[in-house]
């Protein structure tokens, strides 16, 4: 919108023609006893996240509430411009346009997302995402069955995968001639159990499936496990936090050779929780493997006139194109959270989702040591954990959710629903969103 | 006009045998396939043992439109492969018949050729095509 300014006699000249004598009387309706917000209160320097937080609490009518619950989804803070640019009219469409080519600014965005996620998990190739986390890694495990060359039917399945995965893994391969294997977890560590792993025969597995860090938020020694599987001819499929890939070694770079392919829920990298969905999923691979990945992939080229372009690209093992024959039933991608995933990691650039990570790290390490100190709590598992860890409390689980919920925390998702062997325990999660005195209230209310 | 070798055994879904003096075949896909699928630009080849019926899948070949599976014209075992497609898969383009063939079998039974199409045959249906 350009700007045109008045000049005093061009004021003067309007406010006669409608027979007003200043400007102010223009607004003379507004009752002047309205309270007018001043910024005094406001301390001179203070990032986006403090700022918000604190005028939040400020909110007349409203009680602050701090939300420890992961399980799958993950409250981070997410900058203001990341909404405000993903709802601009040029982005704000949830499908990948049905004339892909003339949208070209909605394919760069895609492009840049792919290669970020690809640096991001160390893989060579990233689609241009899926419908969600579970739905990723079932056709992780579907593209993992084409790839395979050994024959194996079987798939483990760690018990410490998220039970939402597990059952979208039931309910799809319920129609394949194959066998998922439950992999149990050692319960000292709530790390999956090598030794079960040690055991299976050489080809009898087509892959396994590796979670980092597991549904207890428990980090697995990614590299030995590695190591032990590829020993077996079974493929790799690592199911990851795409946060904690910014601190933690990324599936590329396990073992000697890396996973096979990478998959997981991108809900973190700046879509809020919102009860669920919708979320997105992304998937990786190597690029030997490109022709099995499912989805839509976006390549960089030049046209005729040597101009960079952006294009849908190996669009042959698609269902528009190959119907039955396709790699999947999945022809499309989640483009509006991409569009926002693009975003968020685009501002805050590696060195921020690095201090975003090391901050949730360092923010459940401090609640743990306060919880370990509480008499009647439990820490469950000694191995280390990233923003997630499960306790076992004296008190009835029933009631000290309640107490939490009279003082406005969610206290944690309750296991025993998943987990029989765990009664009394809660996963609780930290992210870098909480600050000590949220911390110490749980603590508080836990005593 | 496309191409129709004399001494050559066809399928009505495009591919020829080749009869060598071993005994064994080689397989490839037609002229008139190549011109229909575009530039290829990547081929599945099959793998080397594996024991095919006739008309099993046993390759696909991808132009940038589309893709297109390959059906054993014959019974028997992959014997060779011809592992320069994975390199130059528009080999099958430029001389389909020669250095575009995709793999060697060796058939369970010569005679199992007799059902298929000899060149005039061949020529007949895809001229029905259009």
């Amino acid at each position: 919108m350009p700007f045109i300014p008045h000049t005093e006699n061009d004021i003067a000249d309007m406010l006669a023609a409608i027979g007003v004598s200043k400007i102010d009387d223009l607004f003379d309706e507004i009752r002047s006893e309205i309270p007018v917000a001043t910024l005094n209160h406001m301390p001179e320097g203070m990032c986006e996240s403090d700022m918000t937080r604190l005028l939040t609490e400020r909110m007349p009518d409203f009680k602050w509430g701090s939300c420890f619950i992961g399980a799958g989804s993950y409250e981070h803070f997410i900058p203001a411009a990341v909404w405000d640019i993903v709802t601009r009219g040029e982005f704000y469409t949830a499908y990948t346009p049905y004339q892909p080519e003339a949208s070209q600014g909605t394919l760069e965005v895609i492009y840049e997302y792919q290669s970020m996620m690809a640096e991001l998990m160390a893989m060579e190739v990233s689609n241009a995402s899926l419908y969600d986390g579970a739905s990723a890694m079932v056709e992780a495990v579907l593209m993992a069955l084409r790839i395979q060359k050994n024959n194996a039917h079987k798939i483990l399945v760690p018990k410490n995968l998220h039970p939402h995965y597990r059952d979208v893994l039931k309910s799809i391969l319920n129609y394949h001639p194959f066998e998922l294997i439950e992999w149990d977890y050692d319960k000292k560590s709530g790390r999956v159990d090598v030794t079960q792993l040690q055991k299976i025969n050489k080809d009898e597995f087509a892959a396994v499936i590796v979670t980092q860090p597991n549904f207890f938020g428990v980090i697995e020694e990614t590299d030995t496990l590695t190591q032990l599987i590829h020993e077996k001819n079974a493929l790799i499929i690592a199911v990851v936090n795409p946060i904690a890939m910014a601190l933690l070694n990324p599936p590329g770079k396990w073992g000697n050779h890396g996973a096979d392919i990478v998959c997981g829920e991108g809900q973190p990298l700046g879509v809020p929780m919102a009860g669920g969905g919708p979320y997105f999923g992304f998937l990786c691979c190597r690029k030997k493997d490109i022709r099995q990945l499912p989805g839509r992939i976006v390549g960089r080229t030049h046209d005729a006139q040597g101009r960079q372009g952006f294009v849908l690209t190996l669009q042959a093992r698609e269902q528009h194109i190959r119907r039955a024959k396709a790699t999947s039933n999945i022809c499309t991608n989640q483009g509006l959270l991409v569009t926002a995933a693009t975003i968020y990691m685009r501002l805050l650039g590696a060195k921020g989702l690095h201090e975003v990570a090391k901050k949730c790290l360092e923010n459940t390490e401090k609640l743990k040591k306060l919880l370990s100190a509480v008499n009647g709590v439990k820490i469950l598992f000694d191995a280390p954990t990233f923003h997630e860890f499960a306790i076992q409390c004296e008190k009835p689980i029933e009631d000290i959710i309640v107490a939490m919920k009279k003082n406005h925390l969610q206290a944690g998702f309750v296991l025993k629903n998943n987990y029989p062997e765990l009664q009394n325990s809660l996963l609780v999660c930290v992210t870098e969103t909480k600050r000590d005195k949220d911390l110490e209230k749980y603590q508080g209310i836990l005593q | 006009m496309s191409d129709t070798p004399r001494d050559l055994h066809y399928t009505e879904s495009h591919e020829w045998v080749r009869i060598e003096n071993d005994d064994t075949v080689l397989v490839g896909v037609t002229d008139h396939a190549q011109h229909q699928l575009g530039d290829l630009v990547f081929v599945e080849l099959p793998d080397m043992h594996l024991t095919l019926e006739k008309g099993d899948e046993m390759s696909v070949v991808e132009s940038v439109k589309t893709a297109a599976d390959v059906y054993s014209p014959i019974s028997g075992t992959v014997i060779e492969i011809n592992n320069q497609l994975s390199e130059q898969p528009d080999l099958i383009n430029q001389d389909p018949y020669g250095r575009g063939w995709i793999c060697r079998i060796k058939p369970d039974n010569l005679e199992e050729l007799d059902e298929l199409l000899d060149a005039d045959n061949y020529e007949k249906i895809i001229s029905e095509e259009h």
